[in-house]
């Protein structure tokens, strides 16, 4: 199993508080591995938040084809916080040449370019990259995307922490997402571990997705940029609720109406019964199966939970006003957040989106029995 | 033998008939019920005359014949009434005297099956055991990693679409906009298949009609049933049982006078229309309801004189084209509904089925397709049709299924499997099989006539006697007398049973691959098959 942990402050932290909470986690994994998600940058990121910040690891001559490509590309650097590591690695994590996160000014010609179409041109780059990456083995590139940086290593998620000196101001962040990973293959490709990422969304998940090739299948077949490549069963959960949020423009409300729709007799008692058989129907091959528990980070910055439809897996959310944890384990929490009102903490059920807005205000649960704000 | 007794080509000993009667003297008493019972009068009652040679002690006395007569049963061993190995006499004696045991070797009996120069006519099965859906395993078992599911417990959805589901975005856009969007039925996945009211009694017809509905009302399990080809009974055409029920249309249009004059009396939509374009068993013929069966009812309902053969066109007489025919029979027969009931073709597997298939990918009104393979069964046929003819239906509901995958429209046009799903017996595995291949459902008609009414027919070459109406379980005769034999309220039960074990079967396979909120549909990387070319052409894992 994995372990995760996410947070959202209203002041910045460091993303250590998230690995320690994983290191008192780790009974639940291995510690083959960890995945970082950093948003709502501070430091010097802070200022850059028109500038898509590239996070990757790369070899000295990857670096150097990087440049190419993006100098060909019109793209300026304008911070960079490279990572280069003298010492030997902890024992299990390969030596890398270079950990990057590079924030580029965008090409003069996007000046007029409308958002949506800067979003896909993005989402193209990252592509392009990783198949460059991938034919030579010199560059893993996992995000391209303002205000987010991305880091996945092999290892044991605290040693990796001190290893890569993550208390470092630049990565200081007010969003962090991380997984500690049980390594269940033992050729890890960094692209199977998660968070995952496309255009301002990001999720990572405790469980196992026994429908996952038939969603792949069809997730490939909508022909949508970024939809390919697929290294891990909890990938689709990321691309299926950018397909709720971007193509059906739902909210996240109906993401989990689709990942595990009311039963049939449920969907007739509810106020949105014809919708929600409707999205039943039409997005029947997006329904996932077996035990999940899905966190993720939505474009406005919200956080949110959800669980499968048996809620198989443990998760758990709690905090106050100003930061809010969301936790595999209750003892994860308790390590971060010894002093929040432990009676207020939840475990969403099997029908709950726990939601917490940018706001960081309060806790929104959301009922797959309530109604639906739907926009008519 | 007699010196003078005339041997010809055709004279044929027990020996070489496929089955043979062993039959135990000094068990029988002579009852004669056998005789009575046998469809085929292959077995009589025989008169034998026996000698016996005394020959006393010494040569004083000189040996002599002593003559005796014992009465018994004899097996003819015209072709024409050859046994079929249907085992009814041994069913009904008493004592437990008489059975039909299968021949050792090949009967020599198929030469002669040609009398007067006419080929052999049965109803039944290809008479071929093998069967890959039976090979194929599921692999893919959840233990630890994550946990199975509880086929006990846990709650599960395993219903299916029925009727064109529109992509996502067109399908909340038409939403939005109150628009129009094809008809859209939940169904169980196991669907009875297309048997027509001719061919099957009126109380097997009936029996299964109380089971689907007792399955329906009282289970809560959506199960339909086609009617083949051969109309409905009007009570039921008004009755609201008619939601369960799939109509279907062949190329004899035999019964739909009777069904369009209903439609203004229709107190519910039949849940479906099938067009048959074709049927696994006999591609490329069309039905055949030879003239033994058609009595007064079967004949009203048909809308035919009675006692008159009917054999179907092979094709439907007013195609020609796909792209321009069958276009318009979907679209007509969507718009006598009003555009409220799917309307699907059924074709027999073929290499060409992708054809069909990519050309209803673009006719909107095209609800599903269902592919009936080669070992589908069939009230009657020509043997060298059912032995030979036919596309064998795991490949071409992969192709299908594959195809649509390409083509982005695997969750819009459903795909339905007929043709010997549960063979051998193994009705969960095989559906599950197809299903994870590709399949939204699939179709039976033999295994149901086996489970719920004691079909005696197997695959090789048992009773196969459907198509002349001598059904010794009154299966597929019109005959009072044999029907009779069959009650419907005990076959509505048989069904009910069928499906509610079908159904725990089913959770059982499905729950250990870690599945349950929905049907498995193309979940092939659970598959694997320890024949290496099957496991590449079917794209699912050779292990062994």
């Amino acid at each position: 199993m994995c372990r995760l942990f996410a947070l959202t402050s209203q002041d910045p932290v460091s993303p250590m508080l998230a690995i320690k909470a994983l290191d008192v986690m780790r009974e639940g994994h291995d510690g083959s591995g960890v995945g970082l998600f950093l948003s709502g940058l501070s430091g010097p990121f802070e200022d850059l938040t028109d500038c898509p910040i590239l996070s990757g690891i790369f070899t000295t001559a990857g670096i150097r084809r990087l440049d190419k490509y993006m100098m060909d590309h019109d793209f300026m650097t304008k911070y960079k916080t490279s990572t280069r590591i003298f010492t030997a690695p902890p024992s299990g994590t390969p030596k890398r040449d270079v950990y990057l996160a590079r924030a580029y000014e965008k090409p003069e010609a996007w000046k007029n370019m409308p958002q949506e179409q800067q979003e896909e041109e993005m989402v193209r780059i990252r592509l392009e990259l990783r198949r460059m990456g991938e034919e030579k083995h010199d560059m893993t590139v996992f995000s391209f995307w303002p205000d987010t940086i991305m880091i996945k290593e092999l290892g044991d998620p605290l040693t990796i922490g001190n290893y890569l000196g993550l208390d470092r101001k630049d990565f200081n962040a007010r969003i962090i997402l991380a997984q500690g990973r049980q390594n269940t293959n033992y050729a890890i490709n960094l692209y199977a571990c998660h968070p995952f990422f496309i255009q301002g969304i990001c999720t990572m998940t405790n469980g196992e997705n026994t429908a996952f090739l038939p969603i792949k299948e069809f997730l490939e077949s909508r022909k949508i940029l970024g939809y390919e490549g697929y290294q891990s069963d909890s990938e689709v959960f990321t691309h299926i609720l950018h397909f709720t949020l971007k193509r059906l423009g739902l909210g996240i409300e109906a993401y989990k109406h689709i990942i595990n729709p009311l039963g049939d007799k449920q969907i007739e008692e509810h106020p949105d019964g014809p919708f929600l058989k409707r999205l039943k129907e039409t997005c029947r091959k997006l329904i996932i199966d077996g035990p999940n528990c899905v966190i993720g980070c939505l474009p406005d910055k919200s956080l949110f939970m959800v669980q499968d439809s048996k809620k198989l897996r443990p998760g758990v959310v709690g905090g106050k006003p100003g930061i809010y944890a969301f936790s595999s384990e209750v003892c994860g929490l308790d390590a971060i957040l010894p002093d929040r009102d432990t009676t207020k903490d939840i475990q969403p059920m099997h029908l709950d989106t726990v939601i917490v807005p940018p706001t960081r205000e309060e806790i929104h649960i959301c009922r797959q029995t309530d109604p639906l704000h739907l926009q008519h | 033998m007699s010196p003078n007794r005339p041997i010809t080509p055709s004279t044929l000993s027990p020996k070489d008939l496929p089955w043979q009667i062993d039959w135990n003297k000094s068990k029988c008493t002579l009852c004669g019920q056998c005789t009575t019972v046998c469809p085929v009068k292959a077995i009589e009652l025989g008169v034998f005359r026996k000698r016996e040679v005394k020959t006393p002690i010494g040569l004083l006395t000189p040996p002599k014949n002593e003559y005796s007569i014992y009465y018994g049963i004899r097996q003819k061993t015209d072709p024409a009434f050859s046994c079929i190995g249907c085992g009814m006499c041994s069913m009904v004696c008493p004592n437990g005297a008489i059975m039909p045991l299968h021949n050792d070797e090949k009967d020599k009996l198929i030469f002669h099956k040609n009398i007067g120069g006419k080929p052999r006519t049965r109803g039944g099965r290809r008479n071929e055991s093998d069967s890959v859906l039976d090979r194929i395993k599921f692999i893919r078992i959840s233990m630890l990693t994550d946990p199975a599911m509880d086929a006990g417990r846990h709650e599960f959805n395993l219903n299916t679409l029925l009727g064109r589901v529109l992509p996502p975005e067109a399908g909340l856009k038409a939403f939005q906009k109150n628009g129009w969007v094809p008809p859209v039925r939940e169904i169980y996945p196991l669907i009875i298949g297309g048997m027509s009211f001719g061919a099957l009694s009126p109380n097997m017809w009936e029996g299964l009609q109380m089971g689907v509905a007792y399955l329906n009302e009282e289970m809560g399990m959506p199960v339909r049933i086609s009617t083949g080809e051969g109309g409905c009974p009007p009570r039921l055409l008004r009755s609201r049982f008619l939601k369960y029920v799939i109509l279907q249309v062949a190329s004899g249009y035999f019964g739909w006078d009777e069904i369009i004059h209903a439609i203004p009396h229709m107190k519910e939509d039949p849940c479906a229309i099938e067009i048959k374009y074709g049927q696994g068993a006999k591609p490329g013929d069309g039905g055949l309801l030879l003239w033994h069966k058609v009595n007064k009812l079967i004949a009203a309902i048909r809308g035919v004189p009675s006692g008159v053969s009917l054999p179907s066109p092979p094709t439907h007489q007013t195609q020609y084209s796909i792209e321009e025919s069958v276009a318009k029979m979907i679209q007509s027969m969507s718009m006598a509904w009003g555009f409220r009931v799917p309307v699907y073709p059924k074709i027999s597997a073929t290499s060409t089925a992708m054809a069909v298939l990519n050309n209803l990918t673009r006719n909107p009104y095209a609800s599903g397709l269902a592919i009936d393979g080669e070992d589908g069964g069939t009230g009657a046929a020509y043997n060298v049709s059912m032995n030979h003819m036919g596309h064998p239906i795991a490949s071409n509901i992969r192709d299908a299924y594959l195809n649509l995958a390409k083509l982005g429209k695997q969750n819009e046009i459903p795909i339905f499997a007929g043709g010997g799903i549960g063979k051998n017996g193994n009705l969960a595995a095989n559906a599950a099989a197809l299903i994870m291949l590709g399949a939204s459902g699939v179709q039976i008609g033999k295994y149901i006539m086996q489970a719920a009414a004691g079909c005696l027919g197997s695959e090789s070459d048992r009773c196969n006697v459907c198509n002349i109406g001598v059904c010794p379980k009154g299966i597929t005769s019109q005959d009072p007398r044999l029907y009779r034999r069959l009650d419907p309220e005990k076959v509505a039960e048989r069904v009910v049973e069928t499906f509610l074990s079908f159904d725990t079967e089913i959770k059982k396979i499905i729950a250990p691959l870690g599945r349950s909120t929905s049907l498995p549909i193309g979940m092939s990387d659970a598959l694997g098959i320890s024949d290496k070319d099957t496991a590449e052409r079917l794209a699912i894992k050779y292990v062994v």
